[in-house]
């Protein structure tokens, strides 16, 4: 073996210059779609227009503003050790609820991990997503009952359920539609390419819902493509379109768009919705070892909450009895959230051998019945003990 | 004298570093590996001294990650992956097991593969589902790969060591619930060869066999058995594939009982090849038949009912209990 220099000796080497990769993609910034400037302007877009009533609009600002105190009341409880993890939606509130609210019933949603705001669409109770952050389940609810699938650690995976979903869709004659959610990481995995692949060739009706939040943990979007993301989709036969992400009126135009376009038998659309992660990539994650503050500072200004609110006040959509009602609204959803998951108990032990299978196993049934022996040696030392 | 206390983690830091330095086709690849310097940060501050061209974030792509650093050993680099957690290796799964593994023996030889994959691995950090798995049964059954997973800092230096300059395509496991033990490492004397097992404490009653985050609890455990007067020996295999079993049989023929614990599930894992190996090799040896602990045949349990599920000291002392009443 070779083991010969020291710590002392070692120097930073040169990259060399044919392999070092580029920093920017190389072709200009797409113009995004956007129906509401930052500055809360109410827009036109020739292909994209929407046309909503007050009360739509009150509505959408009240999704994003509770899902948003949801998200941070999650946040805390993880601070608090009541969660052992949490993925903060913060900055994605207009892609999600946007992208939510264009969906109908009997449409079915495959997301990853951190789509609070979709299940909030849905009508999944948020309580019923923390118990996976917390530790007690995989999952913990009923994906059927919402047409909301679990979340998917796995990067990309859920892409091609999707489209195996949305190919059933087709084969049954329905009109529904199918939403995948992915990052802008997960377009570079593997199964992503391939539900591209599938979802064209079987012109299947779903749309491919991208979050480009610009970062993937550390690795900026420019380390996952050359092109702009939703340029991928022509290679493959469909449309793409880049919207602005923190954009709630132009997420649900783009959105529901590109869903009429799947129920019409057209097949896929990629939606990339460009957008921020303001938090960390999870509570575990520690953001500055890799992105600088001014970076965020400037999304901030884009703030989809904010824009909105500045929209409605200016336009006299909501007055301040509405802003009121939602503040407290939101804290009885906070207080609501934390006292559900304080109650959250641990599983029962036995719980370990609940739902392998659904035809059970035999070999399952033998480890049940010794773990449970075992666990019964322990009270009856117990009651000796006494 | 180079004798340094460090944690596990950052053993296979400096390991690293060391393979970087004397070596210029080492590189390292990976999600996060660069400025993150890794999730578990066991890349911390690598990019930033070697350079981009060194130490590559990777897109997130695990199948592109281990293919491509098939085709860069095939130009004569020696590319140490890391897979971020053991549950994502799956994705490369087709690359390692399909490419990885049989390029050598279809080239008839030609050609060598120096590649090592990188892998966090085994639960007992509260983590989320997919980051705890305890996948080495998997790749150990696999011809043509070396599985191998140190159980403290100074095996975490020298087996990496080890690892770099092996020829073969080996699978790192590292034990990420133990990143944070410390332990003595001598970066100058180097130990023995990388797929032999150790004796880490001797014994005379019983042999318990185990291998990355497992050697801990069995040492402990062999300490609470003492206090009751029995005796127990603990062999920490280090190597999966192969395994040392000339040194298994060395200790079950003193003993005459063997258990075998590990975190993955009992069922098709490597305690069963431990146990019928043995069982062939020392059958009028043995007092008792091998025992194993490990997983039960579940997905692997949410965090909060992972106690229950991973071998503890308990679960240990009473595979003891039960090979001596035999
Ligand atoms: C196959 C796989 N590899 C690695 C990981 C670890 N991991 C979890 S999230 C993540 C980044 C995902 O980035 P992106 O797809 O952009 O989604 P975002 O988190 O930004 O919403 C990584 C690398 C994983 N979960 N799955």
């Amino acid at each position: 073996m070779t083991v010969e220099s020291t710590a002392a000796a070692r120097k930073p080497r040169r990259a060399s210059k044919r392999t070092s990769a580029a920093k920017k993609p190389q072709s200009a910034e797409p113009q995004l779609v956007q129906l509401l400037t930052p500055e809360g302007e109410r827009v036109e877009h020739p292909d994209y227009s929407i046309d909503l009533s007050a009360d739509e609009l009150r509505g959408l600002y009240r999704d994003m503003v509770l899902t948003r105190r949801f998200d941070a009341e999650a946040t805390a409880l993880q601070r608090q050790g009541e969660l052992g993890l949490w993925a903060s939606l913060l900055g994605q509130e207009a892609a999600q609820i946007g992208s939510g609210r264009a969906l109908r019933d009997d449409d079915y949603v495959f997301p990853t991990y951190r789509e609070h705001g979709v299940a909030w669409c849905r009508g999944v109770d948020p309580t019923n997503l923390l118990g996976m952050f917390r530790g007690v389940n995989h999952g913990g609810w009923d994906p059927n009952s919402n047409n909301f699938h679990l979340y998917t650690i796995v990067i990309g995976s859920q892409t091609l359920h999707a489209t195996g979903y949305a190919m059933g869709v087709a084969k049954d004659g329905a009109d529904s539609a199918v939403i995948a959610y992915f990052g802008d990481g997960a377009s570079s995995q593997g199964d992503v390419a391939e539900s591209f692949t599938f979802s064209a060739v079987y012109n299947a009706p779903v749309v491919f819902f991208c979050q480009n939040n610009q970062w993937a943990i550390s690795e900026p979007t420019e380390r996952q493509t050359r092109v702009p993301l939703y340029q991928r989709a022509q290679g493959y036969g469909f449309p793409g379109v880049r919207v602005d992400g923190n954009d709630v009126l132009a997420c649900l135009a783009v959105t529901r768009s590109a869903l009429e376009r799947a129920r019409r038998g057209e097949g896929p659309t990629l939606v990339e919705a460009f957008t921020y992660r303001m938090g960390a990539h999870t509570t575990s994650d520690d953001p500055t070892k890799y992105r600088a503050d001014e970076e965020r500072a400037a999304w901030e200004a884009k703030d989809p909450i904010l824009r909105l609110r500045a929209y409605l006040e200016k336009d006299k959509l909501a007055d301040e009895a509405f802003f009121t009602a939602l503040d407290e609204e939101s804290e009885t959803l906070g207080k609501r959230v934390r006292e559900a998951v304080r109650a959250m108990p641990d599983p029962d032990p036995m719980a370990l051998f609940e739902h392998g299978y659904a035809d059970g196993n035999s070999l399952v049934d033998e480890e049940r019945a010794q773990f449970a022996a075992y666990q019964a040696s322990f009270a009856d030392s117990a009651e000796e003990g006494k | 004298m180079a004798v340094e206390k460090m944690s596990i983690a950052k053993a296979l830091n400096e390991s690293l570093r060391l393979a970087l330095d004397n070596d210029p086709k080492v590189l390292i690849m990976g999600e996060d590996v660069g400025k993150l310097g890794g999730v578990f940060r066991i890349t911390d501050g690598l990019q930033k001294d070697f350079g981009e061209d060194r130490v590559i974030d990777t897109p997130l792509a695990e199948s592109g990650i281990v293919g491509t650093a098939i085709g860069l050993a095939l130009r004569g680099y020696r590319p140490i992956v890391e897979i971020q957690f053991d549950g994502f290796v799956f994705p490369a799964y087709d690359q390692i097991v399909t490419q990885l593994a049989k390029m050598h023996a279809r080239a008839l030889g030609k050609i060598k593969l120096p590649v090592v994959v990188r892998i966090p691995y085994g639960g007992g950090i509260g983590a989320v589902e997919h980051h705890s798995e305890s996948p080495e049964a998997l790749f150990a059954h696999v011809a043509g790969l070396k599985v191998v997973s140190p159980s403290n800092a100074s095996d975490a230096y020298w087996m990496m060591q080890q690892a770099v300059q092996s020829d073969d395509p080996i699978i790192f496991f590292e034990p990420k619930r133990r990143y944070w033990d410390k332990g003595e490492v001598d970066t100058e004397s180097i130990p023995g060869p990388l797929h032999k097992a150790v004796t880490v404490r001797e014994g005379s009653d019983l042999t318990l066999v185990a291998y990355g985050p497992m050697v801990k609890v069995c040492v402990e455990a062999a300490a609470a058995a003492q206090e009751e007067g029995k005796s127990i020996e603990v062999l920490d295999l280090r190597s999966m594939s192969p395994i040392d079993f000339d040194a298994v049989q060395r200790s079950a023929e003193k003993t005459g009982r063997v258990v075998v614990v590990h975190e993955a599930p009992v069922f098709y894992g490597s305690g069963a090849e431990i146990a019928a190996r043995i069982t062939e090799r020392c059958f009028y040896h043995l007092e008792a038949p091998v025992l194993r602990v490990g997983g039960y045949h579940v997905p692997y349990p949410p965090a909060r009912l992972e106690d229950e599920y991973l071998p503890g000291l308990d679960r240990v002392l009473d595979a003891v209990d039960r090979s001596l009443a035999f």
